[in-house]
């Protein structure tokens, strides 16, 4: 039986239908149509569908859509500054800190989770958080550096 | 996969959640969801009734009594890593976190759904056993202690009835200058370990061993402890012979299984390696054995 939920999309009051079984992945990108937050393994594993959960990167297919109801839920949509990139977001691009683009909305998520609340975290620290996300182009090693570089617009 | 059907309720109080569990049956207890979300994805649990405890609030504090340090079953992994007092209060708990899942996981992830889950390759579940911990819970009967030695019954079963639910886990104090080491192996760092050996132990004015405890993870249905071994270190002097000779004793004591991970003859002498190492880091903290 679908249920109601109410929580806060970048900023925005949201209300959706839903069933309790569908996750919040899936209510972000089929009910939401924001499609920015991408699904990989589906089980918690791999990082794509990083998401921000009141302040916190969670990946959003192990958390149900009813389970986000009274938070503030922010994507990838809500990184980017009106058109332009946010300074994570231009690190990423002037340190090739992507090739096929999957997984970079979790990478981003992840990164700007983690910079918001340790500005000047190193690079073991750096490294350490984003084991948790899976890349298959990159090598990791200018994701890193893409990561090191945006500390300076955080602090 | 997407999750099989099932209904949710988010009870207003722990009594209202006892009840519904046990009203329903095939219900199942949600916390932070980073255990049971995959089994479901999974398809391999199929609860008619999800039961979200994250909105009662309470349960997630970690508290030092004269007895020990008690922590409450929502206390999620970040907490534990960022809380200071632990350092002293219980190093072993604190540092197990570096291996317990990753960064997003540890936002959600709670002390109870990994005992709950009991997943024989977790750390938790382990690092319980290993400490000797009471597991407190409720349920339609009122209020009970488990010994973490007889909650874990096999792989993802506990001594948990369908309708209790756990509040709160107490560690007893741990001495300081205790000496201590905890070594797993994964393929990819966060993930679950192949096999892990948690070891701690005091010294005696002669620097012996006094109440050797070795705990081992990912070897067999549950965590276990290595009796034989500890009864093996207990009294002796930590030298690099009697370190050989407890981790091939370790190695026979498990009887791991095969899986697609690891064989079991790869597990055994992983178990045998890893006792070593957490062997040799212990008593080597502080420089003060050789």
């Amino acid at each position: 039986m679908k249920m109601p939920v109410e929580f806060q999309l970048n900023g925005e009051s949201v209300a959706v239908e839903v069933e309790p079984r569908l996750t919040l992945a899936d209510c972000i990108r089929h009910e939401l149509l924001q499609t920015g937050t991408h699904v990989g393994c589906e089980h918690g594993v791999c990082g794509a569908c990083t998401i921000i959960v009141d302040g916190e990167a969670v990946r959003s297919c192990l958390m149900l859509a009813v389970q986000a109801a009274g938070k503030a839920i922010m994507t990838i949509e809500g990184l980017a500054i009106e058109e332009a990139l946010s300074p994570l977001q231009q690190s990423f691009r002037r340190n090739h800190g992507l090739q096929c683009g999957f997984c970079t909305p979790g990478f981003l998520m992840t990164a700007h989770a983690l910079l918001t609340q340790e500005p000047h975290a190193d690079e073991e620290r750096i490294r350490e958080v984003l084991s948790g996300n899976v890349c298959r182009c990159t090598g990791y090693l200018s994701i890193v550096k893409a990561v090191l570089d945006a500390r300076s617009a955080y602090q | 996969m997407k999750m099989p059907q099932f209904d949710y309720a988010r009870p207003a109080s722990l009594e209202e959640a006892v009840r519904l569990l046990a009203a329903n049956e095939g219900a199942k207890l949600l916390s932070g969801g980073q255990s049971l979300l995959p089994l479901l994805a999974f398809r391999m649990a199929h609860p008619t009734l999800l039961v979200d405890i994250e909105g009662l609030g309470g349960m997630d504090e970690i508290s030092l009594t004269p007895e020990g340090l008690r922590v409450g079953a929502r206390v999620r992994w970040c907490q534990i890593e960022k809380d200071d007092r632990l350092a002293t209060l219980h190093p072993l708990f604190q540092f197990m976190i570096n291996h317990v899942a990753h960064y997003q996981i540890r936002n959600r992830g709670t002390v109870g759904g990994s005992l709950a889950h009991a997943d024989p390759a977790a750390e938790m579940p382990g690092v319980a056993l290993v400490c000797g911990c009471d597991i407190i819970v409720v349920g339609s009967s009122g209020m009970r202690v488990i010994k973490a030695a007889h909650f874990f019954v096999a792989a993802l079963e506990t001594a948990l009835q369908p309708d209790e639910i756990i509040t709160e886990i107490h560690f007893p104090t741990w001495p300081r200058g205790r000496r201590w080491a905890f070594h797993e192996f994964a393929r990819r760092k966060g993930d679950f370990a192949m096999a892990g050996v948690a070891v701690f132990f005091d010294l005696n004015d002669e620097k012996r061993v006094v109440d050797a405890h070795i705990g081992v993870i990912g070897a067999a249905d549950t965590p276990i402890r290595l009796g034989a071994v500890e009864q093996l270190l207990n009294g002796q002097r930590l030298e690099e012979e009697l370190i050989g000779v407890a981790a091939r004793l370790a190695a026979q004591e498990v009887d791991p299984n095969s899986d697609i991970h690891a064989t079991a003859d790869y597990r055994r002498a992983l178990v045998g390696t890893l006792t070593a190492r957490a062997l040799r880091n212990a008593g080597l903290r502080d420089g003060e054995l050789k």
